[in-house]
């Protein structure tokens, strides 16, 4: 029911694209794929086959042909769809969380994984009957793996 | 006899607890996920224009060959640009809602006909009625993606100015045009009624 107006497409179908030479096919389709189908937003403007996407393919050909340059492409796609377009956000304000999220994420979980080595390894050091909780239960974690 | 105590206590406790402080992190992730994709507008895009000039088109009218419209004509009140095409379903629903606000004489709601055939758009207006001041056609849809356009119907509010003040992706229902259209225009009247706010033209005035 959502994706009904959203569907809504001419019925239209343009003519296929025709490409000077290869490198120019190539460059077409290295960029196509790295943008986004502003309709069916899990595609990129490569795979889709809604109307937009045809006019959009259409759109970003012509202005290759007019010695545009692939930033310049997307910038002109970006100041009429927004940074949406961009399967590969620009590193700003508000995705710096996405850029570096999972870095910190894997920082922060190196950083545990550290901890819990160093925590066993004094637990196993000191074994005067104040062991650490984990010591004791990771310990008997194994030996129940164990049998 | 607090401190040595309490040192490895902590940490025990903390490691103890950190299976399920992790477990909750990621709880509160998924649920956070499944929270926002409840919102049925997620899918639609905001509009970078909103605060901009509106892109310029020079486009044929439907119903008068050889004339064009241009955003420059438009000038001067606010208009509604409203984007449709024959082949929308979508735009079939919406029809009589527009069709009840272009009857209040609000504001002029100038029609986009969207990569239509001639003969479809005009029959289909006068099958169900226009209710549209002039009727611009795009049919290539390069003004379509000038303005940012990706599907049908969608709604612009442009002021006097040329500046677009509101989008709306998908049918327009009285709900939206109460809760977000009118108010929009409100905003726009009590602007271009109150002085210019702008002190550069007082200024340049005043030499």
């Amino acid at each position: 029911m959502l994706s009904a107006p959203l569907s809504a497409q001419p019925a239209n179908d343009p003519a296929p694209l025709r490409y000077s030479d290869p490198a120019e096919e190539r460059r077409f389709h290295d960029l196509v794929a790295e943008l986004r189908c502003v309709m069916c937003q899990n595609q990129s403007l490569a795979d889709s086959n809604a109307q937009i996407a045809h006019d959009l393919r259409r759109e970003v050909l012509d202005l290759m042909r007019q010695g545009k340059s692939d930033a310049q492409i997307k910038e002109f796609l970006v100041a009429r769809y927004g940074e949406f377009v961009l399967y590969r956000p620009r590193v700003e304000s508000t995705t710096w969380l996405l850029w570096f999220g999972p870095a910190l994420v894997l920082l922060a979980g190196g950083y545990l994984v550290a901890r819990v080595i160093r925590t066993r390894a004094s637990g196993t050091g000191a074994d005067d009957g104040t062991a650490t909780d984990l010591g004791r239960t990771s310990r008997g974690g194994e030996d129940e793996q164990e049998w | 006899m607090n401190t040595p105590d309490s040192r490895p206590g902590s940490t025990s406790g903390a490691t103890r607890w950190l299976p399920l402080a992790v477990f909750a992190a990621l709880a509160i992730l998924l649920a956070a996920g499944v929270w926002l994709s409840r919102n049925p507008d997620r899918e639609k895009l905001p509009s970078p224009l909103i605060g901009k000039p509106a892109p310029r088109f020079s486009l044929p009218v439907l119903h008068e060959a050889g004339r064009l419209i241009s955003t420059e004509d438009l000038r001067g009140a606010p208009y509604l640009l409203n984007v449709w095409g024959s082949w929308c379903p979508a735009c079939r629903d919406e029809h009589p809602v527009l069709t009840r606000f272009a009857e209040t004489k609000r504001v002029r709601v100038v029609g986009f006909n969207w990569k239509d055939e001639h003969a479809d758009a005009l029959r289909w207006l006068e099958q169900y009625g226009n209710p549209y001041f002039v009727v611009a056609v795009d049919y290539e849809g390069k003004a379509a993606i000038d303005w940012g356009i990706y599907g049908a119907p969608e709604t612009f509010l442009v002021d006097a100015q040329g500046i677009v003040r509101w989008k709306f992706v998908g049918p327009l229902t009285d709900a939206v045009i109460r809760e977000q259209l009118i108010p929009e225009l409100d905003s726009i009247a009590t602007k271009a009624g109150a002085p210019a706010a702008g002190a550069s033209p007082a200024a340049g005035t005043a030499r």
